[in-house]
């Protein structure tokens, strides 16, 4: 077990990159804690497979280093590195038992026989696998697929991290919440630092403790499940994660207060410093509510889900959506709107303004 | 218990298949088992004789010795082709413009004729004239596949071999490449050698091409007729005669129509029997999985 360090990182698939449009993943500078539960959450194409590869040994990167602990392991391969893996689509050797499966890792290192019989059964035990040990793996169900390949990573004493490529794209959704919470319940139990890649916000909430989130290469903010949502520091996060995402209103700023349309909108901390081109009020549609005055906007569209509903409105051009309890009356035509003053913020080109990055 | 539905309909739609195949394969299969069961002395007369054609081949030593010699070539053909045709297979490229170079030169004996390949290595192996033949009589080595039984079966092995080991490659990669990338990443990961790669890996993803490989190897070296009848003529003597080539002496150069009915029959026997086994032999596991 070992902290990872990602030093200054960067990767391209072309030979010889040459502007920034050439890296799949930009510079990444990133320090994960020994035994913690990360998720690397974004959309498809991201550059987050890519940085699994990358720290898995798959993929040398083009410039910079990983670290596990104090040794820099950049160039070595990924069976040295003592890592595991669990794939998409579940990796079992369909000729062998699950017990055969689970022993394969070992073997292949020449454990001693007795030690590896100790350990498949401790391990089986653990993913509640002990009755299937004689069965051919070919004939199980996918999720038990995916938890013979996460038991392969978790037989070896020696293994640094344990990472998740999307593992649960195959499992049916009634399943998917039950291999989820086995998860947690193994991180917590064997408390091996695991990283979890996937596209899918509630699978990233939900698993880890730190959430990376990326978007085209870059790591747009680290942080815990809460500060993704209250405290977005990117416009992508604010929409990637939620829904509805993020609301985002064009706007102006003069000597520190926010504008749009004209009104003025409070903002946390009640001046901003915001600077650029492109310049939006970011607000979450659980932060914006009715109000008797305030900004006026008209009322477009319902939509009911279940334990509240979803408003959509417009001012002018700019789609303003906000939810709304059930029990509650909704205006019809022109209404206004209030924004929680505390999660109402100008973003700068995408960036938080108040954030120093 | 919900009644049937009863539709009549459906046989509009079987026979036409049935009559095609009644035509093509029943009605002549039945002429030949036909054949078997009598004897005739010309003009068109026949007598009832019942199994004694069978009982006579069987015994025949000429169809043992021809059998026995079938069942060496053929065993030897698979025993080359399968393995090498692996190999070439594990060695090719899995993506890059080679991919396409190496696709094509391994089509390219498929596409020759049977005949042509017969007559190609005719040429190509007469130790006066071909280049083979001659190269290999200048390097000291006595070779003449006219007169040396060994050397004609050789020649017959390599020429087989360089017309069929590329449908063994084709079927392979077309396994191999079905094999997502996740698979090798895991066994790196695992600490799996090349060994150990191919065989819980490789090896049973290709299991169910190599099953079909086997199958039309087996099946189309076991019929082989076009190939030893252009290079041999079954010689020299008899070394050559395999089954196809006795039974067309039987039934054409020597007009033996009961004999050669039957023999037809048991070799056709043959054939189905073999393959019957393989296909169950290889596809044992096949039922329980997914």
């Amino acid at each position: 077990m070992a902290r990872i360090t990602l030093d200054n990182l960067r990767h391209s698939y072309l030979p010889n990159p040459k502007s920034d449009e050439d890296y799949a993943l930009q510079q990444i500078d990133l320090e994960w804690q020994d035994g913690g539960a990360y998720a690397l959450l974004g959309p498809s194409g991201c550059g987050k497979s890519t940085l699994l590869n990358i720290i898995s040994g798959l993929i040398e990167p083009t410039q910079g280093r990983i670290l596990f602990g104090d040794v820099d392991v950049t160039n070595v391969p990924p069976a040295a590195r003592n890592i595991a893996q669990v794939f998409q689509f579940p990796v079992i050797y369909d000729t062998m038992t699950v017990y055969d499966n689970l022993a394969f890792p070992l073997r292949n290192r020449g454990v001693g026989k007795a030690q590896v019989d100790a350990r498949v059964r401790e391990i089986a035990e653990m993913i509640d696998m002990t009755d299937m040990l004689n069965r051919r793996a070919a004939n199980l169900t996918p999720d038990n697929k995916q938890k013979i390949s996460m038991g392969r990573g978790l037989v070896r004493d020696d293994v640094n991290v344990i990472m998740f490529d999307e593992p649960l794209t195959v499992i049916d959704p009634h399943l998917k919440w039950k291999l989820r919470s086995k998860l947690r319940e193994l991180h917590e139990r064997i408390n091996l630092t695991m990283i979890y890649v996937t596209h899918d916000q509630t699978e990233a909430l939900t698993f880890a403790d730190q959430v990376v989130v990326m978007d085209e290469g870059v790591v747009v903010q680290i942080g815990t499940p809460v500060e993704l949502f209250e405290r977005p520091t990117h416009t992508f996060v604010g929409h990637f994660i939620g829904s509805p995402g993020m609301n985002l209103l064009p706007c102006e700023v003069r000597e520190g207060q926010a504008f749009f349309h004209d009104s003025h909108v409070p903002v946390e901390g009640g001046k901003t410093s915001a600077a650029g081109s492109r310049l939006e009020i970011g607000v979450r549609p659980e932060f914006v509510s009715f109000a008797s005055e305030g900004l006026s906007v008209d009322v477009v569209k319902i939509t009911d889900a279940g334990r509240h509903r979803i408003v959509e409105t417009r001012a002018g051009d700019t789609a303003i959506k906000l939810f709304v309890d059930d029990g509650m009356s909704i205006p019809e035509g022109t209404a206004h709107l209030a924004f929680d003053q505390n999660r109402t913020r100008v973003y700068a080109d995408g960036w938080l303004a108040e954030e120093s990055r | 218990m919900a009644a049937k539905t009863e539709n009549q309909r459906a046989w509009f739609f079987v026979i036409p298949v049935i009559l095609l195949v009644a035509f093509n394969a029943i009605v002549p299969l039945m002429t030949v088992v036909n054949y078997s069961v009598q004897e005739t002395f010309g003009n068109n007369q026949f007598f009832w004789s019942g199994v004694t054609w069978f009982e006579e081949t069987l015994k025949s030593e000429r169809f043992q010795a021809a059998l026995g010699r079938q069942l060496l070539f053929t065993a030897i053909i698979l025993a080359i082709e399968i393995p090498l045709g692996i190999a070439i297979a594990l060695s090719m490229p899995r993506s890059g413009p080679w991919v396409s170079v190496c696709l094509v030169l391994m089509s390219l004996p498929l596409l020759i004729p049977w005949n042509v390949v017969g007559s190609m290595w005719n040429i190509f192996a007469l130790p006066d004239i071909g280049l083979l033949g001659y190269t290999l009589n200048a390097m000291g080595f006595n070779y003449d596949y006219t007169q040396q039984p060994l050397a004609a079966w050789a020649t017959l092995i390599a020429m087989d071999v360089w017309h069929w080991t590329s449908l063994v490659v084709l079927l392979s990669y077309a396994g191999l490449i079905s094999i997502p990338d996740a698979y090798y990443q895991a066994a790196k990961i695992d600490g799996a050698g090349k060994w150990a790669v191919f065989r819980h890996i490789q090896l049973p993803k290709m299991k169910r091409v190599l099953t079909i490989a086997i199958l039309l190897r087996f099946m189309d070296s076991f019929m082989i007729y076009t190939e030893p009848f252009v290079l041999t003529g079954g010689g020299p003597g008899n070394a050559t005669t395999f089954l196809s080539i006795d039974l067309v002496k039987k039934a054409l150069g020597e007009f033996d129509l009961g004999p050669a009915a039957a023999m037809s029959l048991i070799y056709f026997l043959i054939t189905l029997l073999v393959s019957w086994l393989f296909y169950t032999v290889m596809m044992r596991n096949e039922g329980e999985e997914s």
